[in-house]
């Protein structure tokens, strides 16, 4: 029998993503958000997760995707890396589904830039194409240079 | 070794970590009053536990080395000896042996492979002149154990009624065969001792038994836990400050008042879980008299060890940080700061040194002072020392002043110390005391006054994890604010802002008591939008928020001044740390989350403080204008000719490394406070006179040293003018005047004895102005003006 695994999935502009289950910490609706100036684009702010202090990454951004539309509110995928709770900011949040290892494929050589060292490859369900990302990657925040803080 | 004994093992040594550290401030005490009978005993008490456990445990070699201690001991207890600084150093190195022997217990279980022969042999050896009047006495502690403890009845009747020591050998005998009567009692009936003896002997016993029973009183606690507790209570704080925030819009008494209670509670038991985490600094100064003794010894000095304060509190996790620090600063003092006693002697001091430690709380903080008598620090040969080592250029020396100077001892790699002894240099340098204050948000200052002696203060916070802050807002969004750093509020109104608020060439400053304090808007730092709020709650009023960062003051401009509340700190995600203006954040009332400021962080980021020299003139100008004189400032210009300017136009003395300089055009600009500063070169400008003197104008390559430059504002225009070297700000009535030989020049005075050419700034300025207009200034443009 193959292996198979668990993906909590989520939409960002419509393409189904998917982070490995056990990396997930919850998921929780839309919270105040406080913003940090001067931080890199992609950190959308800090969340108040029961006494907690996690920063929010606005994963649209992140993927280099259109950003999401106004007013939008966006889901917390909160996931586990190795520096504490990151929430991942979604669009909309998809089934836990299992997949067969046998449906995976690494992404195809023409997926270039910095996307490709987030996205591990994609299992092919049988509609559509799964995301699969690096949580370690997703949550690094510190790569977006137009607004990497410099002194004056 | 089961888990159980595990367990006893590690309690052996915790207790035995203590006790150690207590023995060697007993120790030394005791040197400097052999008389004390009560310090002496709990010396024994000590020795005599440890050895006792681990006979129970096993270690022997740890066992060999007490009992040989003990023996020692127990003459000293028992008079036949006094001690003397052979006697204390055996003793104290007996004491570092157990500690040895317990740390390797603690890493491997064992004793580890030792020979402690030499160490046994020195203890035996010391307790053998007076063996033979002492026959009887370890019988005594041999036989019964019971009354091994000096606190044992019949050892406080031999000692103070002079009851003979056969009759409590006779009457402890008894005992153990089988008499159930007290020891008292059958000291009574034989008619050896007197009842009111007995009964003062009986009051002696207890009070020593208090003693030792005060731990009975407290709780061993894991630190881990304390932590969890701790930050269970800033969680409970965060709570109750939701609560508070609801009932505030709640019309229910009821409510209220159940609210109110618990926020008083909350305050007590944040106030009770704080405490426990608070220890005495006495805790870690208690080492320090065995330290001092030993570097004392080392250098074969004298110092005496005054404590002030020991039981000033502070959090456990702050203690840990500045042990190491104190422990240096310490060391630093006695080896190098107190001089050698005869050399005292000849200098009229007292043949011992003193070393003073004063710990006090001030303003929030927690103020460490160490002071020695000693020769205090010297200015010139910090000074030669630090220009030969490269710290500093000479030039560059001449002008800081004695503190900075002071200072310099700061800088890694600086010690004046003529030799390396084996005292310092352990690790730990003056540089590395700096850092690890700093990194826990304190300071370090010296001060010192040559040949009477030196202080080192140390200011430190009382806490890291809650903190009193003044949340103010900015851009629509709250941010907390460090109450240690902040100075006053002020508040300008709408009709005030025109005139309170001044431009010096585009940068914002307000008169502070007729100083000027720069202005940093907070929304603009952040890049955040101008005033969030809606218009309606905007009134026009500008608030600020004066700190203090570096020990120079600034205004900070924010849309609103909420309240100060006390805020839990929790640390930012490594990854934001890059952002050096927030220290980390918390959770406010409401739950929303706030970012907390850092302000040197933010003051280096808006150019407050910088890394250039930048010297505030404002005290002394005001000081002048007073007495009627004019203040000038003084340098040397081109061809070594003696210059000066009104000081009432200039802005700010600055120096920049060439580095910093480019050229735009033949005109050198500099990046300065976010804007392009042309730079003049006086030369450039001035009729030149002397044209033999001076060699040809060679531009200044990138590896010559930083050039001095005074910044002027002119017509809302900011100038730099280039100087050969800046001399002193002077006050004088400049009546002397001739009329000005060149160009650019207002007069010719005497100022401070020497004739001194004043400069007409405006002229200079139109001069560069039309320069720069052109494209290359130098000689052509000059005579021109000419």
């Amino acid at each position: 029998m193959a292996q198979t695994s668990q993906f909590c999935t989520f939409y960002l502009d419509k393409l189904l993503f998917g982070v490995e289950l056990k990396g997930v910490q919850e998921v929780i609706r839309s919270l105040d958000m406080t913003r940090v100036p001067l931080a890199p684009a992609v950190v959308s702010g800090l969340i108040n997760l029961r006494g907690q202090i996690v920063t929010a990454v606005d994963l649209r951004r992140r993927l280099e995707l259109s950003p999401s539309p106004p007013g939008a509110l966006s889901m917390n995928v909160v996931v586990r890396s190795e520096d504490g709770s990151v929430s991942l900011l979604v669009d909309e949040i998809g089934d836990v589904v299992e997949v067969d290892e046998t449906t995976f494929e690494p992404p195809p050589e023409t997926l270039r830039g910095s996307v490709r060292a987030m996205i591990l490859g994609v299992h092919k369900l049988h509609d559509h194409l799964l995301h699969v990302l690096d949580i370690e990657e997703a949550c690094r925040m510190t790569d977006v240079p137009e607004t990497a803080v410099t002194g004056r | 070794m089961s888990d159980n004994d595990n367990d006893i093992v590690k309690d052996f040594l915790i207790e035995s970590y203590e006790n150690l550290d207590r023995l060697d401030r007993e120790l030394v005490g005791l040197e400097k009053d052999p008389s004390d009978a009560a310090a002496l005993a709990s010396v024994f008490r000590t020795i005599h536990t440890i050895k006792g456990t681990c006979g129970f445990l096993g270690f022997s070699k740890l066992e060999a080395v007490a009992h040989v201690g003990e023996n020692l001991l127990t003459r000293l207890r028992d008079r036949l000896l006094t001690l003397n600084p052979e006697i204390t150093t055996a003793l104290l190195s007996m004491v570092d042996a157990v500690r040895q022997m317990l740390s390797s217990i603690e890493a491997g279980g064992q004793e580890g492979e030792r020979n402690d022969s030499v160490l046994i042999a020195t203890l035996t050896r010391l307790q053998r002149p007076t063996e033979l009047p002492a026959k009887k006495e370890p019988a005594l502690v041999a036989g019964s154990p019971r009354e091994a403890s000096p606190s044992s009845l019949g050892a406080i009747l031999i000692k103070t009624a002079g009851v003979a020591v056969t009759e409590v050998e006779f009457a402890a005998k008894a005992q153990k065969e089988g008499d159930p009567r007290h020891l008292g009692e059958i000291l009574v009936e034989r008619g050896a001792a007197k009842p009111a003896d007995i009964v003062d002997a009986l009051r002696i016993q207890q009070s020593s038994r208090a003693q030792t029973t005060a731990s009975d009183s407290t709780v061993r606690v894991n630190v881990g836990l304390l932590d969890k507790v701790m930050n269970l209570v800033g969680e409970l704080v965060l709570a109750r400050n939701q609560v508070l925030q609801f009932a505030s819009g709640m019309k229910d008494a009821s409510f209220t008042a159940a609210s109110q209670r618990l926020s008083q509670i909350t305050t007590e038991l944040q106030a009770g879980v704080m405490k426990t985490r608070m220890q005495p600094i006495g805790n870690i100064w208690d080492q320090y008299p065995r330290t001092v003794r030993d570097v004392a010894f080392a250098c074969g000095k004298d110092v005496k060890i005054e404590m002030e304060g020991r039981e000033t509190e502070l959090d456990k996790t702050i203690i840990e940080a500045i042990k190491d620090p104190l422990t240096h600063l310490v060391r630093n003092s006695v080896d190098h700061g107190i001089e050698l006693p005869e050399d005292r002697v000849r200098w009229g001091k007292d043949r011992t040194g003193r070393l003073i430690l004063r710990a006090f709380h001030e303003g929030g903080q927690v103020n460490i002072e160490i002071s020695d008598d000693g020769a205090g620090l010297n200015v010139e040969r910090i000074y030669q020392k630090a220009v030969e080592r490269g710290v500093i250029t000479a030039e560059k020396a001449t002008r800081m002043t004695e503190r900075e100077i002071f200072n310099l001892i700061f800088l890694p790699g600086f010690s004046t110390a003529e030799k390396v002894t084996n005292v310092s240099g352990r690790g730990v340098g003056m540089d590395v005391v700096k850092t690890n204050v700093e990194k826990i948000g304190g300071t370090v200052d010296i001060q010192s006054t040559l040949g009477v002696g030196t202080t080192v203060r140390v200011k430190i916070p009382l806490t890291l994890a809650i903190i009193p802050a003044l949340v103010v807002t900015s851009g629509g969004d709250r941010y907390a604010i460090p109450q240690v750093s902040l100075l006053e509020l002020v508040r300008l109104d709408a009709e005030e802002v025109g005139k309170g608020i001044e431009l010096v060439h585009g940068a914002p400053v307000y008169r502070l008591r007729d100083r000027l304090l720069p202005l940093v808007y907070l929304n603009r730092e952040l890049k955040l939008a101008a005033d969030a709020r809606p218009p309606a709650e905007r009134d026009g009023a500008v608030n600020i928020v004066v700190l203090q960062a570096d020990s120079r003051p600034f205004g900070l401009v924010v849309d609103h001044i909420n309240d100060t509340e006390e805020i839990v700190v929790k640390p930012l995600r490594t990854q934001l740390k890059a952002v050096k203006i927030f220290a980390g954040s918390s959770i406010m009332g409401d739950g929303r989350v706030a970012l907390i400021l850092d302000v040197l962080g933010l003051a280096q980021y808006s150019g407050v403080v910088t890394e250039t020299r930048d010297r505030p003139l404002t005290a002394k100008a005001t000081k002048a204008a007073a007495a009627g004189k004019h203040s000038f400032l003084l340098f040397v210009g081109p061809g070594d000719s003696r210059m000066a300017i009104p000081l009432s136009t200039l802005a700010r003395l600055e120096e920049f490394p060439m580095a910093q300089v480019e050229m735009s055009g033949s005109q050198w600009v500099t990046q300065y406070r976010g804007q392009i500063l042309p730079l003049i070169r006086l030369s450039g400008v001035l009729e030149e006179r002397r044209n033999h003197l001076r060699a040809p104008q060679a531009p200044a390559t990138l590896d010559s040293g930083p050039i001095q430059v005074l910044v002027l504002h002119h017509d809302g225009l900011s100038f730099g003018l280039v100087v050969e070297r800046i001399l002193d700000i002077v006050e004088d009535r400049a009546e002397v005047r001739s009329p000005a030989t060149r160009a650019a020049v207002l007069y010719s005075s005497v100022i401070g004895d020497r004739i001194t050419e004043v400069l007409d700034v405006p002229a200079i300025l139109r001069s560069a102005d039309s320069n720069a207009a052109r494209p290359l200034p130098g000689r052509e443009s000059t005579e021109v003006a000419n």
